[in-house]
């Protein structure tokens, strides 16, 4: 256990370029004295003549906080930032609006016209689809994209729970897709095999998809523990063998329904599945309720319990961890079982919720791939986690209307979501493009690189 | 396999005491064989079993009795099994484990192609060879590319955003242009854009690679799909025909009987995919190029110290995997399919399947690829005969394949020592 290379060993501590360009920053702009208990820069605070400034205006120190790096500031931006490349995309892809940019020289209105016209109109249409129509008339109407929204937003939170618990254990969970697929599978099989009362049928499915879950999880944690085989590799492989698995699945008899020829299983029967809570006519269901006792459920676990404890101990230093008596073999267990129950849980969202309700072979869509994207964006932390999901379910809704009212591409939307996130875990680049102040950067780092 | 993460865990008791890697291995293999032998050959009819020569039924062909094929190959599994029991020196273990293995899939083999329906029980050599490299192909390509990366100490999951990204570029550009030799140059530099942003953020921004992979596939697949849908799917014709390779014939090599026809008279992916495994493991481990990527993904902090500029080579190398993939993504839109959304479909996830299988090295990869290539191509093939085996299975193959290697039952496998970790000049 030799460290041959103590900086890039430790991951999680600050690197070096980062700590002297926030020093380098600090000296060029002497910050605000008052109030900025978070900055610690010792350094120049020596220097500092005691009371030479003014005391600065709390709209001034507003902005100067805004304006630190911070994690909101970082987020905003890199939608921004994210939303900016989607609109070049529009805008080379539509061939009438780039017609225009070939006599730009001679007009060059009608080439921002016309650009500014198919961007405006595109995301007018994404606002309207994931919060709001102004145009709407009625509560079913008016309620609708709010609707939407939370109903995409339900089985995101899970999965990104799922991943943000294992990276906070130092595990990488890549295989919550492969995990809701197994969880689908059994929660639909529940859900249309046994026949039990109300209420009963819909707790027995729910704790179904969550063992299925828990169950795919298990497999690479015991093999990360007991042969030290690297977790990102087996939940990989494990996703596609759930996929084939449920590939196969789907068509048995006593699984297919009986009355189709193509691979769909039979319906989830109505006993088992979640409650709708605003009418039959908005799709929204409890899965969301569920999801944020989840969310507040793994904010206690990981915060206040013991396990919790543990499970980030293990996370930041498992050498240490383990020195002080902790078993890692059997956190890294416990983790991957706990992540791959939330993302059986979010699985069993897509077909006991309003989305679907029978297996078809995408019916889990990307809510595994999704759930990494949302975990990063919240800084696996379950209330980041919720907000993020709930952004990504907003864009998945307004991507829709967006794509039936505008015509642009429903991927447009996929896109959007990697950006957003590239630039999040690049806080530096979004730093120096923005020439944000270096403030709580260390707090920014995503990066929890551990090699193979 | 990160022996730093899980020291305690990661020594396993594999090599201690009588229950050698090597005796835990044949006592698996056994196992396979005696199953081989009774299951397969009380499954396998008394049919013959053909493997015919050509592409169709007639003309020469190896032929055995499906029961005694089965039972007789099921044997030869089960013996090889016993001979690493019992102890074979060491130098023959990789030679001893694969005859047993190849003869536990001829076992299995006898019995599906014996209990066949009348008319198709029999194997087209040719046909399954020449599907193997088909298949193997894109693993090929996308191995290389993730040999490039990780001997460099980067790791490479974006192999599929960079296939993709390849196949995208070279069927657009490829179509516009009307020239097969554009869209080859264009795929290479839309592979190498992904692999750009991968390098940027990994060695300037120090992201996690990993995370910095996954996101890439995802925006490759959502820049792709999207522009597919939005010009690909509106004017296909105009976007979306690019013109395709030929088939090269190469003289006196394309008539050896079996070989000719399956390899050598493939289009100009399949011989650049070879040539360039035998470049890549020539350069890796005989110039000095080699030495240094080798020696910046084992140890970083030593090879700065020597005077190789880490970075940099990181840089070009990264770069130069994201060439190779984005050809790789070329040898499906320029010479056999049009884009369409998501086509690679995971291919490069087997990919890094096949690098990991192949222990890091290009001939190591090769193996796999093929060997992955031919799992894909018996399921093909099985549900061509109509075998009461699911394709489906046959389709988890390598994936459970990978879990076993990286898991140490079939070999312990290990990634360069630096693999995944930014370099820090101190």
């Amino acid at each position: 256990m030799t460290n041959p290379d103590p900086v890039s060993g430790s991951p999680d501590k600050e690197p070096a370029t980062e700590a002297q360009e926030a020093r380098t920053e600090a000296r060029a702009n002497p910050p605000a004295p008052a109030g900025d208990t978070e900055r610690a820069v010792p350094a120049t605070a020596t220097r500092q003549p005691p009371a030479a400034e003014p005391r600065p205006t709390l709209g001034r120190l507003f902005l100067d906080n805004l304006w630190a790096a911070n994690t909101v500031t970082v987020t905003v931006l890199a939608v921004l930032l994210a939303m900016l490349v989607g609109a070049v995309l529009i805008i080379v892809s539509d061939p009438e609006v780039l017609a225009t940019y070939g006599y730009i020289t001679a007009r060059p209105a009608d080439a921002f016209n016309a650009s500014w016209t198919v961007v405006s109109e595109a995301y007018a249409n994404l606002f309207k689809g994931a919060i709001f129509d102004p145009d709407a008339v009625g509560f079913t109407a008016a309620m609708g994209p709010i609707s939407e929204t939370l109903t995409y937003t339900a089985p995101l939170v899970f999965t990104g729970l799922a991943v943000a618990l294992a990276f906070r254990g130092g595990l990488f969970n890549i295989g919550a897709q492969g995990q809701a697929t197994i969880g689908v599978i059994l929660a639909a099989v529940a859900g249309f095999a046994l026949p039990l009362p109300p209420g009963v049928h819909l707790l027995v499915a729910l704790l179904a998809g969550a063992l299925g879950g828990a169950l795919w999880g298990f497999v690479p944690g015991i093999l990360k523990a007991r042969t030290g085989a690297h977790e990102v590799i087996n939940t990989i492989m494990l996703n596609y063998v759930a996929v084939y698995f449920l590939s196969w699945i789907i068509v048995q008899s006593g699984v297919q329904n009986p009355n189709r020829s193509d691979a769909i299983s039979k319906p989830v029967e109505s006993s088992a599945q979640l409650p709708r809570l605003l009418g039959d006519n908005l799709r929204v269901h409890a899965g969301i309720l569920v999801a944020v006792l989840a969310t507040w459920f793994i904010a206690w676990l990981l915060n206040r319990s013991t396990l919790g404890f543990e499970l980030r101990a293990v996370g930041e230093n498992p050498d240490a961890a383990r020195t002080a008596g902790i078993s890692v073999t059997k956190t890294y267990v416990l983790v991957m079982v706990i992540s791959g129950l939330l993302a059986g849980l979010g699985g069993s969202n897509m077909v006991l919720g309003s989305t679907a309700n029978a297996l078809t072979p995408l019916v889990i869509a990307q809510i595994g791939f999704d759930g990494i994207l949302v975990a990063l964006l919240g800084r696996v932390k379950p209330w980041g986690v919720l907000l993020a999901a709930l952004l990504f379910g907003a864009l998945q809704a307004g991507g829709n209307r967006m794509q039936s009212y505008s015509g642009i591409s429903l991927e447009l939307v996929t896109v959007l979501q990697a950006l957003i996130v590239i630039f999040i875990a690049a806080p530096a680049m979004v730093k120096a493009i923005f020439q944000l102040r270096a403030a709580r950067a260390a707090r920014l780092q995503t990066s929890l690189a551990k090699g193979w | 396999m990160s022996t730093t993460a899980v020291p305690e865990v990661a020594v396993t008791a594999v090599d201690e005491g009588f229950w050698t890697r090597a005796r835990k291995t044949g006592a698996v293999l056994l196992g396979l064989g005696v199953l081989a032998t009774v299951l397969f050959g009380a499954l396998a009819t008394d049919q013959q079993a053909r493997f015919t020569l050509s592409e169709t039924e007639g003309g020469a062909a190896l032929e055995i009795n499906g029961t005694v094929g089965a039972i007789l190959f099921g044997i030869i599994a089960a013996a090889a099994g016993a001979a690493l029991l019992a102890g074979v020196p060491k130098r023959w273990f990789t030679l001893v484990l694969g005859v047993g293995l190849v003869a536990f899939v001829l076992s299995f083999l006898c019995w599906q192609v014996s209990a066949a329906p009348e008319g198709r029980n029999f194997m087209p050599l040719v046909n399954v060879i020449r599907g193997t490299f088909i298949l193997a192909l894109p693993l090929i390509f996308g191995a290389l590319a993730g040999v490039l990366c990780e001997r460099s100490g980067v790791v490479n999951v974006a192999i599929e955003g960079q296939l993709l990204m390849g196949a995208f570029s070279g069927a657009l550009f490829g179509s516009i242009s009307g020239s097969v030799w554009v869209g080859l140059v264009a795929a290479a530099i839309g592979g190498a854009v992904i692999s750009l942003l991968l390098a940027v953020f990994a060695i300037r921004y120090l992201v996690d690679q990993v995370v910095m992979g996954i996101v890439l596939n995802l925006l490759a697949v959502g820049v792709t799909g999207f522009l597919y849908e939005r010009l690909m799917q509106t004017d296909a014709t105009k976007y979306n025909s690019a013109p395709r390779f030929s088939n090269w014939e190469i003289p006196l090599l394309k008539d050896i009987p079996l070989l000719g026809p399956a390899l050598f008279r493939g289009n100009i992916f399949l011989y650049v995919g070879l040539l360039l495994v035998l470049v890549i493991h020539i350069a890796l481990f005989r110039t000095r190029w080699g030495l240094r990527t080798r020696s910046v993904g084992e140890h970083p902090t030593a090879a700065d110290t020597l005077g190789v500029k880490v970075l940099r080579l990181r840089y070009r190398n990264v770069i130069m995997a994201g060439l190779v993939a984005g050809v790789g993504g070329a040898s499906y839109t320029l010479a056999l399919y049009s884009f369409t959304k998501n086509m690679i479909g995971g291919k490069g996830f087997i990919a890094l399947a096949a690098l990991i299988f192949g222990r890091w090295s290009p001939t190591g990869a090769l193996l796999a690829a093929l060997f992955f290539g031919f799992a894909d191509q018996l399921a093909t093939y099985l549900g061509a005969i109509g075998s009461s085996i699911p394709s489906q299975f046959l389709a988890m193959l390598p994936y459970l394949a990978t879990i076993l290697a990286v898991a140490g039952l079939v070999g312990r496998v290990r990634a360069p020592a630096a693999d995944g970790k930014p370099y820090i000049k101190g």
